[in-house]
């Protein structure tokens, strides 16, 4: 009797042990490598790098298979890790512009200087189950062709030279890091777009739809998505002057959206800005659609009461972490809490009933 | 077994020393709610991380260790956090009330009344006690700087007009020093006048909220009330059936198919210390 919550250490640990056993199933089939995990399912990586706001594809990796391909579980490890790294320093902004791009489509014109590259795109695929890699995984080689070391300008910048799209002026203030300070409203615009970068990607997602299907609609298109390596440079005190110190994959899109001009400004387009690690365009989209909502007040538009443009609602809630946190915790034994509940519901019943039956007796 | 690979307490002391700020200012404004860079722990949000980051700045290697979750050492969270800090800390941990330097608790405050050499670190879910009744953060800060309570006052009212008496059993507003207005985290109301006058430091951290907020020793803390409905810090009628107390907060348990109950201390050291003592309830074996 009274077992309840006794032997909570033993039950922890066989509860541990379980698990490592249902992550590993059936022994008689192969175990999955790191390596495995991050070439052949290099998307779930990016996801991790992105929401774990780490860029290292073996962690995340390693992150995914410790947390049987649970995403946000995976995010949960890497987070937890890198809150333990020292920080060094910080890098120069990367430079996008001088982006090597697997990826690169504009909406907005048929044809740009750099040319529209495909890239590795499900985008036309017919999404029809591929029976064959059931059975054997080999894939033809795809064709190469030699490209040119010259950069690919940026589309947005073509509309720029005419002033019809706002400036985006240069700006060297160092930016806010929501790792390091409480996040606090209000939100300027590089805080907002930190929180969106590593914010869920569904969550994201779902924000950004709503802005299309009419909650705070600002009609965007896609100036730009170009995904490909940037060099990360950092400058070296010692040597007073800055060395590339590795590679990243980004995910950039810049979005034109309509702008019918305000007492300020005349009519001209506005940008929705999106940068991600990895190749998550859906993300970078989505990022790119939500900073324009958010966007109303400098712009000078209506709040029309639509989630998307809600800052607090948007960036007190992006972040997966925080969420599945909060929502599990539930879980978590409640009685103490609870049997007061109990207590004044019984309270407020028996006086609710004594009432009735004393109006009945009248 | 302390691990060398993580500093003590697991966080590293450019972190502490900003926790610890934090803490500072809390203690200086009793009950205001000071912002501080939570980080991310190796437990979920919602498991006690902002508890777990005021713990870990406060321990030092000399401390006696207790962490309690619903009033019992043995709730399967406060084992796993427990175990954290023997882990990374290697400090000394204890289930004895007295005995414990810091005591880290969820959702109760230990019967057994505290010293001024002990610290009380809660765990805080929703800091801000104006939440429900207002979601932006940006609005409820201005509430507080203006103290305007009002809306919480009325949302008291509008219950006593409904039920006839304030339906909030838990989490149960305060009032510290005639000034903020506190939330208490979520313990029953019962421990809600253990809270005022109480000779040791009380911290509550919320983490995933990045808010600590505190009251120093002795510090005068009002339940919030009506001079016609005044606070009643109740519990369940019956005395515990295991060491046969009246005076202790109690949990309702089911002991069988036909929905019989039993009602035992809620926490466990002041039971089993009572119950070693020779008292007895109507169910100890």
């Amino acid at each position: 009797m009274y077992v309840a919550v006794k032997g909570g250490e033993r039950a922890i640990e066989n509860a541990h042990t379980w698990l490592a056993e249902e992550r590993r199933g059936d022994t008689s089939v192969a175990e999955l490598s790191i390596e495995q995990i991050r070439e052949q399912l290099s998307l779930a990586v990016n996801r991790v790098m992105a929401e774990g706001s780490l860029y290292d594809p073996d962690l995340a990796a390693l992150a995914i298979k410790q947390s049987r391909g649970d995403l946000i579980e995976a995010i949960f490890l890497i987070r937890a890790y890198r809150t333990t790294l020292p920080r060094f320093g910080s890098s120069n902004p990367v430079n996008t512009a001088e982006m090597a791009c697997d990826r690169r489509i504009s909406a907005t014109f048929k044809d740009v200087p750099g040319g529209q590259l495909l890239g590795p795109t499900f985008d036309y695929t017919h999404r029809l189950l591929d029976f064959k890699l059931a059975a054997e995984g080999e894939t033809a080689e795809a064709p190469n062709r030699d490209t040119d070391a010259t950069a690919i300008p940026h589309v947005i910048d073509f509309l720029n030279a005419e002033g019809l799209i706002e400036e985006a002026p240069h700006d060297d203030t160092t930016p806010p890091d929501l790792t390091r300070e409480p996040l606090e409203m209000p939100a300027d615009r590089p805080l907002r777009l930190q929180a969106l970068t590593r914010g869920d990607e569904g969550f994201v997602l779902s924000m950004a739809y709503s802005t299309q299907r009419g909650y705070a609609r600002n009609h965007a298109f896609v100036g730009e998505l170009r995904i490909g390596s940037v060099a990360v440079e950092m400058d070296i005190p010692e040597l007073g002057f800055a060395i590339e110190i590795g590679e990243i994959t980004l995910t950039e899109c810049e979005t034109v959206n309509q702008f019918k001009g305000s007492k300020s400004e005349p009519p001209q387009f506005t940008r929705g800005y999106g940068l991600v690690f990895g190749q998550t365009e859906r993300k970078a989209i989505s990022m790119a659609l939500v900073d324009r909502a958010l966007r109303w007040e400098e712009l000078g538009e209506d709040n029309v009461g639509a989630p998307a443009q809600d800052a607090e609602f948007v960036l007190y809630h992006a972040d997966n972490i925080q969420a599945t946190g909060f929502l599990e915790h539930i879980k978590l034994p409640h009685y103490v809490d609870f049997q007061s509940e109990l207590e004044l519901v019984r309270k407020l019943r028996r006086e609710a009933m004594a009432d009735n039956v004393a109006e009945a007796a009248e | 077994m302390m691990q060398d690979t993580y500093n003590f307490a697991y966080l590293d002391e450019q972190t502490k020393r900003m926790i610890r700020r934090a803490i500072l200012k809390g203690l200086a404004i009793p009950g205001y709610q000071v912002p501080f860079a939570s980080r991310e722990m190796p437990m979920p949000y919602g498991w006690g991380t902002g508890g777990v980051q005021v713990s870990a700045a406060v321990l030092t290697p000399e401390d006696r260790f207790k962490v309690i979750d619903q009033g019992a050492d043995d709730t399967t969270n406060a084992v796993s956090i427990r175990s954290f800090f023997e882990r990374t800390a290697g400090v000394e941990t204890t289930t004895a009330t007295e005995d414990a330097t810091v005591i880290q608790t969820r959702h109760r405050i230990p019967e057994q009344p505290l010293t001024e050499d002990q610290i009380l670190v809660y765990q805080v879910p929703i800091p801000e006690p104006l939440r429900f009744l207002e979601p932006r953060e940006s609005e409820t800060r201005k509430m507080h700087s203006l103290e305007e309570y009002g809306l919480m006052h009325v949302k008291l009212y509008e219950d006593i007009s409904r039920h006839g008496h304030i339906a909030t059993s838990y989490a149960y507003p305060v009032r510290v020093e005639a000034r903020y207005v506190m939330d208490p985290s979520p313990i029953p109301k019962f421990d809600n006048p253990k809270l005022d006058d109480n000779p040791a430091i009380q911290l509550f951290g919320a983490g995933r909220e990045q808010r600590i907020y505190a009251l120093p020793p002795y510090t005068k803390v009002i339940s919030l009330d009506f001079d016609d409905h005044p606070f009643d810090p109740s519990k369940a009628d019956q005395p515990c059936g295991l060491c046969g107390s009246n005076e202790s907060y109690l949990d309702e348990i089911i002991v069988d198919d036909a929905g019989n109950r039993m009602f035992v201390c809620s926490d466990t050291d002041y039971c089993e210390k009572r119950q070693a003592a020779g008292h007895k309830g109507k169910f100890a074996a």
